[in-house]
């Protein structure tokens, strides 16, 4: 971290080596796989080379593009989408173990989406708003338990009400998939949280949510900021704290129902990268927030590379491998002597 | 050594003043806090709010700031109602440290001064040179220049409030409150606090300011407010208003008075709790 009489790193340079790190793992992301198609015949097909039968180097160019590109892309708004919205919700609640997969807020958009199901909605069209809607429930509860005497400012009860959410919603989810045959065998594959065998068009129904959320991010950067000095500061720098968190609520709202209705629950991923990132950039949210952009696809993406290749020829369920990743960061962060304040 | 005698008796009242309150009323529910003040603090100077646990100075400092919604009177600044003020426009005109304020962990002591810039930046005025010039010059009327890149959780008691007053000096209004700026600090850290806002009063900032120990008070302010049970029970300067009855009414303690020979301030010995009954109304 920062020694005294030193200066932070530059926030420009971090920023462009993390890009140029998530850059080389896109690649390897198009290159691996759990099929029949192995990182030579991806390159070569990638470089344009046609060698051995003509039908092998085709199924090469279909895995890659109608494959694994979707499911790179995807990763890549996910991660984005998943980090920010960690550290946002961290800025809100001023809790370093504030992450919208352990406080419920995931949970929330799917209960939301398996409830939509089972009362007959079926396309995939509904999914998104539905699903933020869920979100935006998740979040508020979140907000009300941190508000709680005891709760607020104990970062670990509030994970733990988090978790009382979480199950409870996890629970009555598995209820509806119980009863209603018709609900589960639409969300089934969905449900663990993967980035396999969607489609750009997924994305593409997403993407104005995420822009708008984008764009409420970069008008509440400095407010958000002065936050974590406290409420009273806050307002004594002339900001109006209650409409900034609600706002950011919103945002996470927005961005964790995106991410869920295309990708399903994904946890942990809003705690490690926001993590990462303030260890790399300092307390400050609004340097904190450029550094989660590219730091997120990249565990994203990373974990979703291992998913494919540690139990071949299936595939691990994302979701499992971002837990493995998140459990030991969330043991760290709650270990170390001091909590980190927010 | 002499030190310069701070207590300098002036007439507070023919003073222009900065900041005043007109039946001022601030309460927490339906429980008065603060009742019927009329208050004006002078310009320049640095006022000391002081009194018993309890008795509103807390209160009435947050009033000031436009915390505390008043529940009837206004707080009046540079002639204008604060409540009519826009957030930023005030933030431009009062600067408020409250009690025990955290920043988050890692936080460099330039950073945290560099947010006092926020009410003088808006989304056409990002950070500018300007700015730094700003920022570099409260470093140094802190004199913490040399620890500029420290984080907060790695300095002294004293160190660290005076970075959060130098927050303050960023955020270059003409009135600094602050919030018991020296609670929880040993007496080496209390002066280096003190003579920081003595340093800013002599350049022309107000200061007003809720202190616990009415000794330092007599000594670093120019104007007393001496507040009980939601009263103002005297005002003034500390050599004028403070006497044996006042101690006794505020704390409920006897006490002889002398006057500090290097500062001519009021000072207090040989105290012991009233055993009579108070005078005051007990709340």
């Amino acid at each position: 971290m920062c020694q005294a009489g030193e200066a932070r790193r530059p926030l420009p340079l971090m920023f462009v080596w993390l890009s140029a790190c998530l850059a080389a793992v896109c690649f390897l992301s198009l290159l691996f796989g759990a099929g029949e198609i192995g990182p030579g015949a991806s390159l070569s097909s990638l470089l344009g080379m046609r060698e051995g039968a003509a039908q092998h180097a085709e199924e090469a160019a279909f895995v890659i593009h109608e494959l694994r590109l979707p499911r790179t892309m995807l990763g890549l708004v996910v991660g984005m989408a998943l980090g920010v919205a960690g550290a946002l919700l961290q800025a809100v609640a001023r809790n370093p173990l504030a992450e919208p997969g352990l406080l419920g807020v995931s949970a929330g958009s799917a209960f939301a989406v398996a409830i939509a199901l089972m009362l007959g909605a079926s396309a995939a069209t509904l999914r998104v708003s539905v699903a933020q809607l869920g979100a935006l429930g998740g979040c508020l509860c979140v907000l009300a338990a941190a508000r709680m005497r005891g709760v607020g400012n104990d970062p670990v009860r509030l994970v733990l009400a988090g978790a009382v959410l979480s199950g409870l919603l996890g629970a009555l989810t598995s209820m509806i998939l119980l009863v209603d045959q018709r609900t589960a065998d639409e969300i089934r594959f969905w449900i663990v949280g993967s980035l396999a065998g969607r489609h750009l068009e997924d994305l593409q129904a997403i993407l104005p949510s995420l822009a708008l959320a984008g764009v409420i991010t970069l008008l509440i950067g400095r407010p958000l900021a002065a936050l974590a000095l406290g409420e009273r500061v806050a307002v004594g720098l002339g900001h109006h704290p209650r409409l900034v968190r609600l706002l950011a609520i919103g945002v996470v709202a927005l961005l964790v129902g995106a991410t869920t209705a295309v990708a399903g629950p994904i946890a942990f991923v809003g705690l490690v990268v926001p993590f990462a990132a303030r260890a790399l950039a300092g307390p400050d949210i609004r340097r904190t927030l450029w550094l989660c952009l590219p730091l997120g696809p990249l565990v994203v993406i990373g974990a979703d590379i291992v998913s494919r290749l540690v139990v071949q020829p299936s595939e691990l369920p994302l979701g499992v491998l971002t837990a493995l990743i998140g459990a030991p960061v969330l043991i760290l962060v709650v270990r170390s002597q001091r909590l980190p304040t927010l | 050594m002499t030190r310069p005698s701070y207590a300098d008796p002036v007439d507070s009242h023919s003073q222009e003043t900065v900041i005043a309150t007109r039946g001022l009323e601030l309460a927490y529910g339906h429980m008065a806090v603060v009742r019927r003040l009329d208050l004006a603090l002078p310009r320049g100077r640095v006022t000391a709010i002081v009194g018993p646990n309890g008795c509103g100075k807390s209160t009435l400092l947050a009033g000031l700031a436009r915390f505390h919604k008043p529940h009837a009177g206004a707080v009046v600044l540079d002639g204008r109602d604060i409540q009519q003020l826009p957030s930023r426009e005030l933030a431009r005109r009062l600067a408020l440290l409250p009690q025990e304020a955290q920043a988050p962990e890692g936080l460099t002591v330039a950073e945290l001064i560099r947010f006092g810039r926020q009410p003088h930046q808006g989304w056409l005025r990002q950070w500018s040179a300007e700015d730094r010039k700003v920022v570099d010059e409260a470093l140094a009327a802190a004199d913490l220049q040399s620890l500029a890149n420290r984080p907060l959780e790695a300095m002294s008691g004293g160190q660290r409030q005076r970075a959060w007053i130098a927050m303050a000096i960023a955020q270059q209004t003409p009135l600094l409150l602050l919030d018991e700026p020296t609670s929880a600090l040993d007496l080496g850290h209390q002066l280096e606090v003190f003579e920081l806002i003595r340093d800013l009063a002599a350049r022309g900032k107000t200061i007003v300011m809720v202190v616990h120990d009415l000794v330092s008070a007599c000594r670093y302010a120019d104007h007393l407010v001496a507040m009980h049970a939601g009263d103002v029970v005297a005002e003034g300067p500390p050599a004028e208003v403070v006497t044996a009855a006042l101690v006794r009414r505020l704390y409920g303690i006897d006490c002889t008075l002398m006057t500090d020979p290097a500062t001519g301030s009021p000072l207090l010995t040989n105290m012991r709790r009233t055993t009579e009954p108070l005078t005051g109304s007990a709340t």
